[in-house]
């Protein structure tokens, strides 16, 4: 790929008060024209910088990464440390502004949003790893379980050990001793010979006239203080007491409040507006048409539809008069939608196959369906799913003639304020994006929507002014988990192997692995067909692994039942030759104490998934009564190949598995009349504390690249849980959410549900 | 039309629509942004707050039903001298808050839970908290955190700090 002939380097410089930073920087080069053409205004340079050391000696990392909860701060601060061997107290954890002079737009805009494939994360070198780090940083998203695997691998850990063996040498060069008796720790050089110690600070100024190594040495992982051990958590002290400022809670002067309604069908627009009855309530500032606006990017086209808000002197008020509002749509052709006619679209997409697009052909998968002695098949589906996260979607915008700012919790500060910028018709430098902690982001706040809409309201009505949306507007204008129909074949020999596995679905998204499975099956043929619908697609937590990993793992336990044989014995014997993959199925099994018998009523089911470079096996044991299933515990086991923050990483899997469970039990948008039919969590459902599971999670720290940890929790839950009831009562879920059935009739019916 | 009470201790007077819910009067005219906007219809539990120290919430309490009574919001869970509450330190102990949106809520549905019964079981634990939704899932960590305050702490007197804000007035 021709981008490698970029360079980067460790640079080193000093900030104003004399401190030392330690960064990244990346030059136009020379090797290929029209390459350094494309990285900047007339030789800009574009510096990352990820280390400050301060005269008070304490450590700063600056991370381009924004927390909404899995507490990559805490993470990428420890991987840091641990290589500058810092003192874990005299460490803070800062995240990078979304600024020009942080990272460059330009370059940005240019270079990377023209489809570049860019998370291809194994580079083996220096030079590359860092250019890599940069093109993350210039689009400072924090999603798809990344921000430790890029930011953390290739930046922190890198600047932290060049930073260290800098310090060394200024302090063997201070003291006419040779670097290898110099020693490093908590924040401190020392010398043990000569029995000095100083802190880091002392060789700042010194070190930041010195080039770094531009390829550090790194501990031993034997060796390691911070990295793999627990430290409390920085953001959380704030998250008990009320402090921590979070978007919503942005107060300016003069600020109005607003809430937004948009067109039930996706995709109208305003035909007639009729805001008598919204403007005569007291406090209502304006009623404003947002016009519809549209704008790229890495994660596809953001569609902004139309939109009518009311800005008032109360979010309140202004909720109150959008529901006082009498606005007529356009029609989009969709009125007449249902779930029911997706999903019949659904089959006849599949059953056509027209333009069947492969994922994987191993074997032949024709001739073994054509000598099987037995063949089994079976079609799955799965609803729309809303991310809700707890913060409903909100911003703050103070527009003014040639300048913006915007406050706001997303996953995408730079390309928000790019987006914000586009739309506001002013260069980006002009804009300056604020991000805060999000209540949640789950891929929805990677979506820009609501801080473009804010800031068209801001410069509306001139003044500074909070949008918030009602949690209604939050579900039914959400981009959804797609609903998705799978079809497999499985064929067996007369031994009951499991000789070819055919698989078939609906509209692919990413990762593009997510419909692969581990399993040893000689022929293979997986594959998907396009099935276009008007509801718009988002990025789900774990995104098509929500999905397949329902799918594959439950059709993977129907295959054993057919076979006549126990479903992790099955698995077992299909990963001989996957060692990883084996003994986190194995590990659970022997935690959750696989054979030990249940009584009548209860059942036991496994999963096995990887997603996000990160092994994640479970086992649901349920109780089913009265025609109700009750999740009573969850075992779940993951290999991340190293878990930098091990209880973190015990809290993603946790946050993954009740987020995964919400959805296989409650989860369902639903379609009618071509709107979403659910609006609040009185209909679209969550998890409680009374449904909450017990769960316990192990961690195998194998040694293997570090894998992510924000969803690889998710996939599994749903096939564990589905198979446990398949255990307990013998009915087959295919479609969910499980909540839909009623176990007990379904039972004396057929024995299949879905 | 104006309303009287108290909040955290310490008296206000607003003067607001008196349907107007206490949630957007805490928030809109009174800075305390700790008390969270979820749902608007009591589903999720994100604006619990005590009025006279029972849990309740705000998002569909309206300002005048709270006329001359006791409102605690999550910045007056701590003691006068700051202290955390023992709750608040068992959530930091035992990392409970991922996001943190849904934990003011948390925290006081639980504490309002513990003035009135300082060693709950299990199914007390269910009843009292599961009004209030976390999406990030932290469940267990929430009813460890219950569970290891009131082992600890059961006859802890901070734990009855101010049921309706007795020792405020």
């Amino acid at each position: 790929m021709s981008k490698l002939t970029r360079r980067a380097f460790i640079t080193t410089g000093i900030v104003a008060g004399g401190g030392l930073v330690v960064g990244i920087a990346m030059r136009p080069g020379n090797q290929v024209k029209d390459l350094a053409s494309k990285l900047g205004e007339g030789g800009e340079d574009l510096i990352h910088t990820y280390v400050k050391l301060d005269s008070d000696n304490v450590v700063t990392a600056i991370v381009p990464h924004s927390e909404m909860g899995q507490g990559v701060h805490t993470a990428l601060g420890q991987m840091l440390a641990e290589e500058l061997d810092a003192d874990w107290s005299q460490v803070k954890v800062e995240e990078a502004p979304a600024i020009g002079e942080y990272a460059s737009y330009s370059a940005g805009r240019r270079y990377l949003f023209a489809g570049v494939d860019f998370p291809n994360l194994v580079i083996p070198t220096v030079d590359g790893v860092m250019m890599r780090v940069a093109d993350m940083l210039n689009l400072q998203i924090t999603g798809g379980s990344m921000s430790v695997r890029t930011t953390g691998i290739m930046a922190m850990r890198i600047a932290g050990a060049a930073t260290r063996e800098l310090l060394q040498t200024a302090a063997a060069d201070a003291w006419d001793v040779p670097v290898t008796e110099v020693t490093t720790e908590n924040s401190h050089v020392v010398h043990a010979a000569s029995n000095r110690r100083e802190p880091y600070a002392a060789f700042a100024t010194a070190v930041a006239e010195m080039t770094p190594s531009q390829t550090p040495t790194f501990k031993d992982p034997a060796d390691y203080k911070i990295v793999g051990k627990y430290v409390p958590r920085r953001d959380i002290p704030a998250k008990v007491d009320g402090s921590a400022q979070f978007a919503l809670d942005v107060r300016l002067p003069d600020m109005a409040y607003a809430s937004v309604v948009r067109s039930p069908v996706p995709g109208g627009s305003v035909a007639a507006v009729d805001d008598a009855a919204a403007r005569a309530i007291e406090g209502v500032v304006d009623v404003v048409v947002i016009p519809k606006s549209s704008v790229g990017g890495m994660l596809g086209e953001t569609l902004s539809t139309e939109a009518v808000a009311v800005v008032a002197d109360s979010y309140w008020t202004a909720n109150r008069a959008v529901q006082a509002l009498n606005i007529t749509w356009s029609e989009t052709g969709f009125e007449s939608v249902s779930s029911d006619d997706i999903y019949a679209q659904f089959e006849r997409d599949i059953s056509a196959k027209t333009e069947r697009e492969t994922d994987r052909k191993a074997g032949e998968t024709e001739s073994a369906f054509a000598s099987a002695a037995r063949v089994l098949d079976a079609d799955y589906h799965v609803p729309f799913l809303a991310h809700t996260c707890m913060e409903p979607l909100n911003a703050t915008a103070d527009v003014k003639s040639d300048s913006a700012e915007i406050w706001v919790g997303c996953q995408n500060p730079l390309g928000f304020r790019r987006d914000v910028a586009s739309i506001l018709g002013m260069d980006p430098e002009n804009v300056t994006l604020n991000n805060h902690i999000m209540g949640g982001g789950f891929g929805r706040k990677a979506r820009p929507d609501y801080a473009m809409q804010v800031a068209l309201l801001s410069r509306a009505v001139g003044r500074p002014v909070q949008l918030i949306w009602s949690r209604e507007e939050d579900v039914r204008q959400d981009f959804y988990r797609p609903a998705v129909q799978s079809r497999f074949r499985a064929a067996f020999d007369s031994d009951d192997n499991l000789i070819a596995w055919e698989n078939t679905y609906t509209n692919k998204n990413e990762p593009i692995e997510a419909p692969l499975i581990p399993y040893s099956v000689p022929a293979q043929d997986i594959g998907y067909v396009s099935s276009p619908v008007h509801i718009p697609f988002g990025a789900w937590r774990s995104v098509d692994h929500s999905q397949h990993g329902f799918f594959t793992e439950s059709f993977i336990d129907e295959a054993a039942n057919a076979a006549g044989k126990d479903p992790y014995e099955f698995r077992a014997e299909l990963l001989q030759n996957s060692p990883r993959h084996l003994a986190v199925l194995t590990r659970v099994a022997e935690e959750a104490q696989w054979s030990r018998p249940l009584p009548a009523g209860r059942g036991r089911g496994i999963s096995l998934q990887e997603s996000f470079g990160s092994l994640v096996a479970q086992v649901v044991e349920v109780t089913v009564a009265d025609g109700q299933v009750a999740v009573d515990r969850v075992v779940a086991v993951i290999d991340p190949g190293l878990a930098v923050a091990p209880d973190g990483i015990a809290a993603q899997l946790e946050s993954g598995i009740i987020y995964g469970l919400t959805a296989a039990l409650h989860g369902e948008i639903s379609i009618e009349n071509g709107a979403v039919a659910q609006s609040n969590f009185d209909d679209y459902k969550s998890v409680r504390m009374n449904e909450a599971p017990l769960i316990e999670t192990y961690v195998i720290n194998s040694g293997h690249d570090i894998g992510g940890a924000g969803e690889p929790g998710t996939p599994g839950i749903a096939p564990a849980l589905a198979n446990a009831v398949f255990d307990a009562t013998g009915l087959r879920i295919r479609q969910l959410p499980l909540g839909n059935f009623d176990l007990n009739y379904q039972a004396e019916e057929s024995g299949v549900v879905g | 039309m104006s309303t009287s009470f108290w909040v955290n201790g310490e008296q206000q007077t607003v003067d607001v629509d008196p349907s107007k819910p206490l949630l957007w009067v805490l928030r809109e005219q009174l800075a305390l942004t700790g008390t969270k906007f979820g749902c608007g219809i009591a589903q999720c539990g994100a604006c619990t707050v005590h009025i006279d120290g029972q849990a309740m919430r705000s998002c569909v309490t309206p300002i005048s039903r709270v006329e001359g009574r006791q409102v605690t919001t999550i910045e007056g869970l701590s003691s006068d001298d700051g202290e955390l509450h023992p709750l608040q330190q068992a959530w930091i102990e035992h990392q409970v808050p991922q996001c943190g949106y849904c934990q003011a809520g948390q925290l006081m549905s639980a504490s309002a839970l513990l003035s009135n019964n300082p060693n709950p079981s299990d199914a007390d634990i269910d009843a009292a908290m599961s009004g209030n939704i976390c999406r990030c899932g932290m469940y267990g960590r929430i009813r460890e955190a219950i569970k290891t305050t009131s082992v600890a702490s059961a006859t802890d007197e901070k734990l009855f700090y101010n049921v309706a804000g007795v020792d405020h007035v």
